[in-house]
């Protein structure tokens, strides 16, 4: 079988059990929560109106954004329950996504529900209270069995929301179906990310399916159809249950990766370090730039590999720019001393932002530096990853050399290169690791002012796997052991448009190339 | 007995008045009919009876007991009710819709069982119909069932609005008859709203005649009959006699032919 199948194959049971779990859990949340607002509701309308308007209001803030918000609330939440009790909780993963995902469940099923609720036939009402039933009984036995079918359809509408916007769980650091959508637009896997989308289509019709029985065996009055229903439903739960229970007590290590081909392929290489020493392994990739490090922080991953300039903006918040050697000695201290991280130290290669252009443009222009393309600059287009307009870097760059151009475009990474190369931007801000540079034919521009600190990529070490001696075996070999030339050959192999390779072959044959064993 | 105090009823906070200080007796084993203009009050005044619609002022008392000392849910369980547009819960079955009110009391389900196919064959729907859900009925099979449910608890008293409304008037007679034979059998105290004066003559022991909020007659049919000094109830019970009137002459006539 084509081996990007059969690896996407190889994750599934875990992907899909993942998704699973958090979406029934939130659905089941989402009741939880939207039933008791529809029995208050359903009286009043001074409780029906706000209820109704906070649930809309929630449905239009854009699902990732909600998503990223509950992490700094967490966040708080969290440490201010560790100074009151003692314990903490994971701030990232699947609380933030489950509390997200409840709360877009939670309009669907509240506004068809106050819907039916209202659209009851007041006369029934009435007999209900005539025929000597208390205010539970006729809510109980008449109004919410003549609602149910109008709650089904809005529950329904639900599942497959939520189903839907579990995918974006990925980068928050909750494994989900997503991860095949994130890692595949990142490496350019078609595969994978058709194989996402599929999956997910698939889990959200089926649930819809299933609740359609159910709501078919209670409007027809049919109980055992409705009891099939429910029953499939909740094998499948079931059944996703048990994979992570049954995966949990083997998984020795937990191996973390942000989103990108060079961090898939890093992981993939450690992964097979730790299994080496005879330990099972799983990871956790697509995590976002700073949860990963917040994941790290809490444990919650035991390694990852991240980069010297970002852990000092983002996590030390500092802004002056020593040199690499003072960055690095600054960084071990301090990381050590706040949050219990261990850096074993770097792999041997920079992934720094750097300014690249198309080698023919450069030549003709005569641009060789970024002091050069300050010049040049009002008459070019520079095109940026998603966050680098908003990082400090390129707040020193405009400082430093003066530049302005004629417009500012943002991409995810890999349609950043497109732009570059059909000419509708002149300059891009690559990552020197990137394999594309090579495979392009891009030319780096110098940075002779330093405005651009480095970014040496370093090895990670939770706090509780500061002295773990597996961990130590396994990774210390590797560092000061890849150059930049073989990981940017690994992440062309991985990225480059014909004779594509998985992240696990690219690790294999990357630990072949720099004599690791 | 039913003792209606001096009720009033606004909708509007005093502006106008579905009820206005009405206060009515109603012995135990009376059959009483109200009859009076669509908006009258006769719906609210039989719903300030078992509390389905609270009055501003007055006060009803059945039994020497003030029925606002006693909670809602109760007194409804002991007071069969009759709704004007039958109010049957769709979702639920023939026996259930029957059944519901000893259910809430609690009931033994093998006693439910029986009460309910003994109401079926009283307001003589075939026991098949049991199983069927109220939108598998017709109309005047549906108020059937709803006088079988108003009676499932054996109470004592039963408050009727317009309960042979969609009856083609062959059945609707029937019913009446059916229906004043179980008030007799069943001991029942009946408070009827029709807007047919004739069904309100023939099956009532006594008449009470609405107008904006207000009784304006109350009286034994036959008395009624026989003149009032209010020119409209002259006008309302003169109907009934110059309908049999007329009657009466087509017979003979052909009688004599
Ligand atoms: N729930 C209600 N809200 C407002 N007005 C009402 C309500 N019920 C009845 N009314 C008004 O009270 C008056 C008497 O109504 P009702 O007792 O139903 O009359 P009837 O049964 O004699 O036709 C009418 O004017 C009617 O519009
Ligand atoms: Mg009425």
């Amino acid at each position: 079988m084509n081996e990007r199948l059969s690896s996407a194959l190889r994750v599934l049971p875990d992907y899909l059990s993942q998704h699973v779990l958090l979406s029934a859990a939130s659905l089941a949340l989402g009741l939880l929560v939207s039933v008791p607002l529809l029995i208050a509701a359903r009286r009043s309308a001074r409780v029906r109106w706000p209820v109704l308007a906070v649930a809309s209001l929630i449905q239009t803030v854009p699902s990732i954004a909600l998503l990223a918000l509950f992490y700094p609330l967490l966040l708080g939440l969290s440490s201010l329950c560790k100074r009151l009790f003692g314990v903490g909780f994971p701030a990232l993963g699947f609380l933030p996504s489950l509390l997200a995902l409840t709360l877009y469940s939670i309009l669907p099923i509240l506004r068809n529900g106050i819907t039916a609720i209202l659209n009851l036939d007041p006369a029934i009402l009435q007999a209900a209270s005539g025929v000597g039933m208390t205010d539970r009984q006729r809510l109980l036995r008449v109004e919410l069995p003549l609602a149910a079918p109008m709650l089904m359809a809005g529950l329904r509408t639900s599942a497959v929301w939520v189903i839907g916007t579990a995918t974006l769980a990925t980068p928050v650091g909750q494994t989900s179906l997503g991860n095949y959508i994130f890692t595949g637009l990142q490496v350019e896997d078609w595969v994978w990310v058709l194989f996402g989308c599929g999956a997910a289509v698939a889990l959200a019709l089926l649930t819809d399916q299933l609740l359609a029985l159910i709501e078919l065996g209670l409007g027809r009055r049919r109980p055992r159809l409705a009891w099939t229903g429910l029953g499939l439903l909740l094998l499948g739960v079931a059944a996703a249950g048990v994979v992570p229970l049954r995966a949990g007590r083997h998984a020795g290590y937990v191996v973390g990766a942000k989103d990108f081909s060079e961090q898939y392929i890093l992981a993939s290489l450690i992964s097979s370090r730790i299994r080496a020493q005879g330990y099972s392994v799983r990871e956790r990739t697509d995590l976002g730039s700073v949860f990963a490090f917040r994941a790290l922080a809490a444990n919650e991953i035991d390694t990852y590999v991240d980069y010297t300039g970002t852990l000092w903006t983002n996590i030390l918040h500092r802004t002056d720019m020593p040199g690499r050697r003072r960055m690095l000695q600054d960084l071990r201290v301090q990381l050590r001393r706040r949050y219990g991280v261990v850096l074993l130290g770097p792999l041997g290669f920079e992934n720094a932002y750097v300014l690249a252009m198309r080698r023919g443009e450069a030549a003709r222009l005569g641009i060789r530096t970024i002091e050069d393309l300050a010049r040049a600059a009002p008459r070019l287009t520079i095109g940026g990853d998603l966050e680098f307009f908003a990082r400090p870097e390129w707040r020193m760059l405009e400082e430093r050399y003066g530049l302005h151009f004629r417009a500012e475009r943002a991409y995810e990474p890999t349609f950043m290169y497109k732009a570059l190369m059909s000419r509708e931007v002149d300059v891009i801000t690559a990552f020197s690791s990137d394999g594309r540079i090579a495979a392009d034919h891009l030319v780096v521009l110098k940075d002779p002012l330093h405005a651009i600190p480095p970014y040496d990529a370093v090895v990670l070490l939770a706090p509780k796997r500061a002295s773990d001696p597996v961990l130590r075996r396994a990774l210390e070999p590797l560092i000061g052991a890849i150059p930049l030339k073989l990981m940017r050959h690994a992440n062309y192999m991985v990225e480059r448009p014909a004779d594509q390779r998985t992240p696990a072959q690219a690790a294999r044959w990357l630990a072949r190339a720099a004599h690791l064993h | 007995m039913i003792a209606v105090e001096s009720v009033s009823k606004s909708f509007d906070g005093g502006a106008s008045f579905a009820v206005r200080a009405v206060s009515l007796r109603v012995p135990a084993r009376a059959f009483v009919a109200i009859v009076g203009d669509s908006g009258s009050g006769k719906t609210t005044l039989l719903k300030t009876i078992n509390r389905l619609i609270e009055p501003q002022q007055g006060e009803v008392i059945i039994d020497e007991e003030p029925v606002r000392t006693v909670a809602p849910h109760a007194l409804r369980r002991r007071i069969g009710y009759v709704f004007q547009g039958i109010g049957l819960f769709p979702h639920m079955s023939i026996a259930e819709n029957i059944g519901i009110t000893p259910r809430l009391i609690g009931w033994p389900e093998p006693k439910i069982r029986a009460r309910v196919e003994e109401l079926i064959d009283l307001v003589a729907l075939p026991r098949s119909y049991l199983a069927r859900l109220p939108a598998e009925l017709s109309g005047g099979q549906r108020q059937r069932v709803g006088i079988a449910r108003a009676l499932a608890a054996r109470p004592h008293i039963m408050l009727m609005d317009e309960p042979f409304g969609a009856l083609d008037p062959v059945t609707r007679d029937a019913l009446g008859a059916e229906y004043r034979r179980l008030h007799e059998s069943m001991r029942l105290t009946t408070l009827m709203v029709t807007h047919d004066i004739l069904e309100a003559v023939l099956l009532a022991d006594r008449i009470v005649v609405m107008r904006a909020g207000a009784i304006v007659a109350d009286g034994e049919p036959r008395a009624l009959l026989s003149g009032h000094p209010d020119p409209q109830v002259r006008t309302l019970m003169d109907m009934p006699r110059r309908q049999a009137e007329r009657v009466r002459a087509l017979l003979e006539e052909r009688a004599r032919e």
